[in-house]
């Protein structure tokens, strides 16, 4: 690992639309944990969710092209993505690349061959791999003393497994770490890895109703203010729909769904706007008045 | 020489893909070939008399036979070669049917195939030399290695038998698993009141002598004539003069000690016995967790003990035994269940194994035999069972059936129901596999009787929702997914080899595979020797079983080594190394290189020479190649008669050329 950390970033189409939050805060926290990101030029769509059932060709092209553009960059250790959706995609175009006939094919489809040596990480594992909890610590300058986490992953962030090959896939600890390391308390939540009814929202809104009802109920039950996410589909399913998620199961929850990296920066001295935090549905103000101003780091973010 | 071919049709498996008769016609041309023929089972009666007549009326010196593998048949036709008179070793074998008809279906290319290892078979024939075994006396101890139900059933069958029984047994009592277990299927008749009094018969025996708290360190020798070194660990109690009074106990001011024998489920003290019916009834204290160990403060058992047995000076004890036979029934452990991130891997209370819940259910248990669920005490109303954890699981390595578990699960329920009947058992099963006499019979029981819910279907999570453990999994048959909140989950956790069994294999020079399990001599029609002469299985440590399977199996045990005993004599097998002391120069390479210690120096005329332990060689032939003198001969397979057979092979290829 080089002393300087510079990454190739891909935002994906997400952070440009229904979670700018994510994209805005992601940004703000990698400069002040001293993470240079240097977006892709002209990346293009990952081929999300419908490419792969298509064609496996097109879907690893789609991907491909954009790893392709990353290698072309200068100096740089890894692909970095904030979405587990486009880190899948990323990271499985990668590995079917490994095989030369397919890589062949594939090629066939892009201006330029694509070789797929730089590793793909999500941001939450450079977060925790590069730069660590231990030195996130340091640079506190307010601690989130008092505010009660329910730490949520997501169902691919870690899975599967093998091809993911970050934190446990069954009970993920990296934010957990990341979420104590500024001095939030993450409370118990054995459905970390739960499906929140992903992209069903659109075809049957009564299965997210279904299932990420049961993430906040067992959220709040457990004792958490709030729920804190890694995936801008999940974010969106919890915090968006959470009203219509009320009326069908009759619950009144007031939850504030946060990305990760917004707690992160509130905790670095970062303002609520470039952290995006009135972009979020369920207003955290409450939540965020509730921390105890226990002391500051006094070194704070910046320098 | 005059030497005799006999090449066998075994029905189709060789004349199928081999034309015998063609091979048979080519074997007449062969050196020193008096005769040959086909015959259609050379192993049958009807063969063998055939054999015995070629070499009574051809004069036959030798004879080659061309059939199976010499594994399954070799002595056999030894023995039948005998019958006629001829040395025993006289004889060779050509495996025409494992090396030729079952792999390959040219028809053309097996006859060659077959023809060529004729050709050597009968080109080492003509070198064979008679070989003669020469006898050994044996000593009529044996040992046992593992004090659970099967291990004391041939402890006691061999004593009774009249035969001196060493009993070794790791843990500071015998019993083993079964002393743990409330209730035995299908009888639900009380386990330690069957088990108890064979536990002390063991103690009341005679013939038997227990090492309990010990582990056998290092065996040497062979069949007949074993010593073992056995260590005695300290227990820092003199058992000689304690009385099992339990004074100790009541006093020991750490209570909460880590208790093995109740699986963890409850405490006890640093110095304990771990049940009332513990044999020996001796105490022992756990180093780990005793104060004086750790801070050189306490010693209230010392000064309580009316015997003063308390010694914390006691150091481990090394004994040396001389055995005949060694008998293994080191069972089995439950496989580390931790692996299961679904199900918790271990962070939730109240998620336990089949055998913690069969110490909640034992009146002798850390609760009393009253259920209760370890995070709060409180009584569970509703318990799920979730069967094949680590069994026919692929993905952590077990793919195995466990093959207990369907039953004890079956028990469990009917348990539940017995201790709490206004509870709700839930069973999540794969299939139900319950073989054995009145076994079926008891699991209906469990579901038409007791009203436990079967539910056919995997578990996919187990997460504490509340103070309720909600169980998610699908429910097959019906075709849907269902939940279940439970109060209590147990998990019916499959079997292993257990822990160290590999490393006592290495010790006992026998194999074990990859799950820790010892291996028998022949998966059907040895089912409880090993490859080791002298060294038996006994339950669980052959593989998973259930109490009667592992009693008829330490039975077994027990008839193979008084029928090994019922010889004063051994015969040792004469293929082994013999040293040319003309040749040898000394060196002492084959003694390096022999993996059992069979070459000891031997000082002759003034010179160092080696010497070949007839009764320890297993005639492996490492020394034969490390030997550059060409001093050290395999007998049966010197360097001649490998070389003839090599010529032979070759002598083919040339004129084919």
């Amino acid at each position: 690992m080089s002393s300087r950390l510079r990454y190739a970033y891909y935002p994906g189409c997400s952070a440009l639309g229904t979670s700018k939050e994510y994209d805005s805060s992601t940004r703000a926290v990698c400069e002040a944990l001293g993470m240079e990101l240097v977006e892709i030029p002209d990346w293009s769509c990952c081929g999300s969710s419908p490419a792969h059932t298509v064609d496996h060709r097109l879907s690893c092209a789609l991907a491909g092209r954009n790893l392709a553009l990353a290698e072309l960059m200068e100096d740089v250790s890894a692909i970095l993505t904030p979405c587990p959706s486009c880190l899948t995609n990323l990271k499985t175009a990668s590995a079917k690349l490994k095989k030369p006939e397919f890589a062949a094919e594939v090629n066939k489809l892009l201006d330029r061959p694509v070789r797929a040596t730089l590793p793909v990480k999500s941001v939450l594992q450079a977060i925790h791999e590069d730069v660590g909890p231990d030195a996130v610590r340091p640079k506190v300058f307010k601690w989130l003393t008092g505010l009660k986490l329910a730490p949520y992953y997501g169902c691919i962030m870690n899975r599967p497994p093998e091809l993911m090959a970050f934190d446990d896939h069954e009970n993920p600890v990296a934010m957990d770490q990341l979420m104590d390391a500024v001095g939030a308390e993450t409370v118990s939540f054995p459905l970390k890895v739960e499906c929140c009814g992903a992209s069903y929202g659109v075809a049957r809104r009564d299965i997210v109703e279904n299932l990420s009802g049961k993430l906040l109920d067992l959220a709040a039950l457990n004792g958490a203010q709030a729920m804190v996410t890694a995936c801008p589909l999940c974010q969106m399913n919890l915090d968006l729909r959470q009203d219509q998620i009320n009326a069908a199961n009759r619950t009144s929850h007031r939850m504030p769904v946060f990305y990760f990296t917004q707690l992160l920066g509130l905790a670095l001295g970062l303002g609520e706007k470039e952290l995006g935090m009135n972009k979020l549905s369920v207003s955290p103000h409450p939540v965020l008045a509730g921390i105890e101003s226990v002391g500051t780091a006094g070194k704070g973010a910046r320098q | 020489m005059k030497i005799g071919v006999f090449v066998c049709h075994c029905g189709s498996n060789i004349a199928g893909t081999v034309d015998v008769v063609r091979v048979a016609e080519a074997a007449k041309a062969m050196p020193e070939v008096a005769f040959a023929s086909d015959t259609m089972y050379a192993c049958s009666e009807p063969g063998q008399d055939g054999i015995i007549q070629a070499i009574k009326d051809k004069g036959l010196d030798g004879v080659v036979v061309a059939s199976c593998t010499p594994r399954m048949h070799g002595p056999t036709f030894m023995r039948t070669v005998a019958r006629a008179g001829l040395n025993p070793y006289m004889f060779e074998m050509a495996n025409i049917r494992e090396h030729v008809s079952w792999i390959g279906k040219d028809k053309e290319a097996n006859t060659r195939k077959a023809t060529d290892l004729v050709k050597m078979a009968v080109a080492k024939l003509a070198q064979n030399r008679p070989l003669f075994p020469s006898s050994f006396s044996i000593n009529k101890r044996v040992m046992v290695i593992g004090g659970g139900v099967a291990g004391i059933q041939a402890a006691l069958d061999c004593a009774e038998g009249g035969l001196e029984v060493l009993l070794v047994e790791k843990t500071t009592t015998i019993g083993g698993k079964m002393a743990k277990l409330d209730k035995t299927f299908p009888t639900v008749d009380c386990s330690s009141c069957i088990l108890g009094p064979k536990m002390v018969d063991v103690a009341q025996h005679p013939n038997i002598t227990l090492y309990a708290n010990s582990e056998v360190e290092e065996v040497f020798g062979y069949v007949g004539n074993y010593q073992v070194e056995i260590r005695k660990k300290a227990t820092y109690v003199d058992w000689k003069t304690c009385t099992g009074c339990g004074a100790c106990m009541e006093k020991c001011p750490s209570k909460k000690s880590p208790d093995a024998f109740n699986e963890h489920v409850g405490r006890t003290t640093a110095i304990n016995i771990p049940f009332p019916q513990a044999i020996p009834k001796k105490a022992s204290i756990d180093r780990d967790s005793c104060t004086k160990f750790k801070t050189g403060k306490c010693g209230v058992c010392a000064k309580i003990c009316p015997a003063k047995s308390i010694d914390y000076e006691q150091q481990d004890e090394m004994v040396t035994e001389d055995v005949g036979a060694i008998i293994c029934a080191t069972g089995y452990d439950l496989m580390d269940w931790t692996v299961y991130g679904e199900y918790g891997a271990g962070r939730y209370p109240d998620v336990i194994t089949s055998l913690q819940y069969e110490r909640l259910l034992s009146a002798s248990g850390p609760t009393g035999g009253h259920i209760k669920r370890p995070s709060d005490g409180k009584e569970p109303k509703t318990v799920v069972f979730i069967q094949c954890v680590g069994s026919r699981d692929k993905s952590v390595g077990r793919p195995y059936c466990t093959g207990f578990c369907c039953m004890y699960t079956a028990k469990q329920a009917i348990l539940t129901k017995d201790h709490i009947p206004d509870s709700e058992s839930y069973v999540f099963y794969m299939d139900i596999r319950a073989p054995g006499k009145m076994y079926d019979e008891f699991t209906r029981r469990a579901m038409e009787e007791y009203g436990t819910q079967y539910v056919r279907g995997r578990v996919s999570m187990v997460y504490p929702k509340g103070d309720k453990m909600l169980v998610r999994g699908a429910d097959t048959l019906a075709g849907t997914q269902v939940e279940v909140e439970a109060d209590l989950v147990v998990l019916a956790v499959g079997a292993e080899g257990a822990k160290g069994s590999p490393q006592l294999a290495e010790k006992l020079r026998i194999s074990y595979d990859s799950y820790g399990f010892f291996m028998e001599g022949h998966p059907k029609l040895k089912p409880v020797e090993t490859n080791t002469a002298g060294v038996y299985l006994a339950g669980c440590s052959q593989g998973p079983k259930d109490i009667p399977s592992s009693v008829a199996q330490g039975s077994a045990a027990a008839a193979k080594v008084l029928g090994l005993f019922a010889k004063d004599q051994l015969q040792s097998d004469p293929q082994v190394s013999k040293v040319d002391i003309k040749r040898c120069v000394g060196c002492m390479k084959c003694a390096m290189t022999c993996p059992f210690g069979a070459i000891k120096e031997l000082e002759h005329r003034g010179e160092i020479k080696a010497q070949v332990i007839e009764t320890v060689c297993q005639g492996c032939g490492i020394c034969t190649s490390t030997c550059r003198q060409g001093a050290i001969q395999l007998q049966n397979f010197t360097d001649n008669q490998i070389l003839a057979e090599v010529n032979a092979l070759l002598q083919s290829e040339l004129e084919e050329a």
